[in-house]
C-alpha cells in the first residue's frame, strides 16, 4: 500500500469539491433545507403537524442529505470518467494497486457525506425552529450510525457508478434513487407501516430504513425506532456487501 | 541505467467489444458477426496473436502498422491496462501484470486519445501527477513550470483544460506523461491531429528525452514518422508481427527495393511471365487489373515494361513507382496500403 499515492488522489478530489464548494453546498443543503422549514415549521406551527414530527422528520433529512451528497459525489465523476473521456486513466496508472483507487473513492465520498451532516445538522434545526427534542446521549451510537450510512453512501456510489452509463442517470434517479427516499422511512418512522403489513416487511429490503431507523434511535430515542444494534449489524452487512461488488464492478471498468 | 522490456508470447483475445471499438478507433471488427447466423456465435476478436519481441534499453522502438492491427492493445498490455489472453511482459524485472505498481512507477504513457482530468488546471494536472508519484511540492512545481514552458503551455498554465484545443491538449498529455522522469515512454500515435508544426516539436522533444538514455516505445502508422524517428522497428498487423530490425534492415529487405505498381486494361496470363524476365525484376505479382513489379530500379524499367505489354497485346494504363521504403516493405509483406 502507497500511502503517498492514496493521500494524493484523495488531496485531489479534495481540491476539486473544494473548487464546485458553492455548488455542491447548494445542491446538499437546500432541499434539505426547504423540506425542513415546510414540514417542520410551516406545517407544525399551523397545527397541520404535531410537533413531535420535528424530531422525527429532522435525522431522516441529515441521512437522507448524508446519502445523497456521498453518493452523488462518488457515482456521477466516475460515470463520467469511465465514459469517452477516460479521465480516470491518469489516476489508474498512478502507482498504486487499482483496488485502492476505488477505495480512495469510497473514502473521498465518506468524507462528502459527513460534511454534508455536519452542515445540514445546525442548519436543518435552525430552520425548524424551537420544539426539537434532539439529543446526543448515545454519542457511540451516533458515531457508529454516521460512520455506517457515509459507507453506505460511499460504497454504494462506487457501486453505482461503475455500474450505469451517463444516460441512465436520470432514470436511476426517478426509478431507483425516488422510491428508496420514500419508502426508506426518512419522513416516518417504520412503525407507521404497520397498517400496510405487506409494504411494512417489502421495506425492509431498502437499506436506507436501516440507515434512516438507526439515526433516530441514535438522535430521537423517544420516536419509534428499530433497534439500533440490529440496525447496525444490517447496515454493516450491507455495507460491505456494497464495497466488494463496487470494486469488482471498478476492477472490471478499469481493466480491458 | 536504461530499463529494458519483453514479451513473451503475447495474446489477446477480446470476447466482448473493446473500449476502443465502440470510440470508432481502434479494431475494424474483422471478426465480429456479420450476419443472422453468425450473431449466435461467441464475439471474439484476436487482438494480439502470439507476439514476442525484446525492445532494448535505451531504445527507440516503434510499432508500425495500420489502424486495428493491435498496436494499441499490445501498449495498453505494457502500461498494466489490459489483461493479456496469455504471455507475459516484463518492464525491466518487473512482470507488468503481476508486479504492476512497481511497473507503474517505471512507465509515462501518453495515450492516442488526449484523457486529461477536466476537472484541473494544466499546472494542476501536472503537479497532482508529480504528487501521485511520490514528488514532493518543491520538485513538482518547479518541474511542472519546466514542462508547461518546454511544451509551450505556460501561459495557459492555470486554464482548465476543458477549453484547449486538440493539439495543446496533446502536448499536456505529453507533458505529465514526463512529469515523473519515467524511465521508460510510451506514446500511442502521438502526431494524430496535430499540425505540421506541433510534429516537429513533438520529435525533437521525444530525441532529446531519449538522448537522456530513456526507452521510448511509439506506435504510429506514418512512415516518415516511423522512418526519421526511430532505431527499431516492428511492423504488426492482424496482432501479428510481420518484420521487425532497424529502418535500414527492414528496407534493404525489400526484394529489388523499387515497387512499381503497373495497371493495365486487362492482364493476360502471359504477362506476368513476360515481366519476369525482364533484366532486375526479383517478383512479380498479379491481379486482374495490375501487376506490382519489385526490381532493382524505378523509372529506367518502364520502357520495358510497355514492350512488354505490348507483345502480351494489353494497353498499360497507369504507374506508380515507389522507392525503397517502409510503405513498400507493408505492401510486400500483406498486399495492402498502410493507409488501406
Amino acid at each position: 500500500m502507497n500511502w503517498k499515492t492514496f493521500f494524493a488522489l484523495l488531496s485531489r478530489d479534495g481540491h476539486v469539491a473544494r473548487r464546485n464548494l458553492i455548488f455542491t453546498l447548494v445542491q446538499n443543503l437546500l432541499q434539505p433545507l426547504l423540506l425542513t422549514f415546510v414540514f417542520g415549521r410551516i406545517l407544525t406551527a399551523g397545527g397541520m403537524m404535531q410537533a413531535g414530527f420535528k424530531n422525527v422528520l429532522l435525522p431522516g433529512v441529515i441521512t437522507i442529505s448524508m446519502v445523497m451528497s456521498g453518493v452523488w459525489a462518488v457515482a456521477m465523476p466516475l460515470i463520467t470518467e469511465f465514459q469517452w473521456t477516460k479521465e480516470i486513466e491518469d489516476r489508474l496508472l498512478a502507482p498504486i494497486e487499482i483496488g485502492w483507487i476505488a477505495v480512495e473513492k469510497v473514502v473521498a465520498g465518506m468524507i462528502q457525506a459527513l460534511v454534508a451532516g455536519l452542515v445540514v445538522i445546525p442548519s436543518a434545526w435552525l430552520a425548524m425552529g424551537s420544539g426539537v427534542d434532539i439529543n446526543l446521549h448515545q454519542p457511540l451510537q451516533f458515531a457508529a450510525m454516521c460512520f455506517l450510512v457515509a459507507l453506505f453512501a460511499g460504497a454504494g456510489g462506487l457501486a453505482l457508478g461503475c455500474s450505469i452509463g451517463q444516460t441512465q442517470v436520470g432514470l436511476m434517479f426517478s426509478l431507483v434513487l425516488a422510491p428508496m427516499i420514500m419508502f426508506g422511512c426518512a419522513y416516518y418512522p417504520w412503525s407507521f407501516l404497520k397498517s400496510f403489513p405487506g409494504l411494512q416487511y417489502a421495506v425492509l429490503i431498502n437499506p436506507l430504513v436501516y440507515a434512516n431507523e438507526g439515526m433516530r434511535g441514535a438522535l430521537a430515542p423517544t420516536v419509534d425506532h428499530i433497534n439500533v444494534y440490529l440496525v447496525i449489524a444490517v447496515l454493516a452487512a450491507i455495507d460491505l456487501t456494497l464495497l466488494v461488488v463496487g470494486l469488482k464492478r471498478f476492477h472490471t471498468k478499469a481493466i480491458g | 541505467m536504461g530499463i529494458g522490456i519483453r514479451i513473451e508470447q503475447l495474446r489477446k483475445v477480446y470476447d466482448s467489444p473493446p473500449p476502443a471499438f465502440a470510440g470508432g478507433f481502434g479494431f475494424p471488427g474483422r471478426n465480429a458477426p456479420k450476419d443472422k447466423k453468425e450473431k449466435k456465435k461467441k464475439f471474439e476478436i484476436v487482438a494480439v496473436d502470439n507476439i514476442s519481441f525484446e525492445i532494448r534499453a535505451g531504445e527507440l522502438f516503434g510499432l508500425l502498422g495500420p489502424n486495428g492491427a493491435g498496436k494499441s492493445t499490445t501498449i495498453g498490455i505494457l502500461t498494466t491496462r489490459i489483461r493479456p489472453t496469455a504471455g507475459r511482459a516484463f518492464i525491466g524485472d518487473y512482470d507488468v501484470w503481476q508486479q504492476q505498481v512497481s511497473a507503474k512507477r517505471l512507465i509515462g504513457v501518453v495515450p492516442q486519445r488526449p484523457n486529461l482530468d477536466f476537472s484541473l488546471t494544466a499546472r494542476e494536472i501536472l503537479i497532482f501527477h508529480g504528487a501521485y508519484f511520490g514528488q514532493n511540492a518543491r520538485e513538482r512545481t518547479q518541474r511542472a513550470d519546466e514542462l508547461l514552458e518546454r511544451f509551450k503551455l505556460t501561459d495557459r498554465a492555470d486554464h482548465m483544460v476543458r477549453g484547449f484545443s486538440g493539439g495543446m491538449m496533446q502536448r499536456l498529455s505529453i507533458a505529465r506523461a514526463m512529469m515523473h522522469d519515467p524511465e521508460v515512454l510510451f506514446l500511442d500515435e502521438p502526431s494524430a491531429g496535430l499540425d505540421p508544426q506541433t510534429r516537429l516539436l513533438l520529435w525533437d522533444i521525444v530525441r532529446d528525452y531519449n538522448r537522456l538514455g530513456k526507452t521510448i516505445v511509439l506506435t504510429t502508422h506514418y512512415m516518415d514518422e516511423a522512418d526519421s524517428l526511430c532505431n527499431r522497428l516492428a511492423i504488426i498487423d492482424h496482432g501479428r508481427i510481420i518484420a521487425n530490425g532497424t529502418p535500414e534492415e527492414l528496407k534493404a529487405s525489400i526484394p529489388g527495393g523499387y515497387l512499381l505498381r503497373v495497371k493495365f486494361e486487362i492482364v493476360p496470363d502471359a504477362l506476368a511471365g513476360e515481366l519476369r524476365t525482364l533484366p532486375g525484376v526479383t517478383e512479380v505479382r498479379s491481379s486482374d487489373h495490375s501487376v506490382d513489379i519489385y526490381a532493382d530500379r524505378g523509372g529506367t524499367l518502364i520502357p520495358a515494361v510497355v514492350n512488354a505489354a505490348q507483345a502480351t497485346g494489353t494497353v498499360l494504363s497507369d504507374v506508380h513507382i515507389q522507392e525503397p521504403s517502409l510503405e513498400t516493405l507493408f505492401l510486400h509483406h500483406t498486399g495492402r496500403s498502410l493507409r488501406d
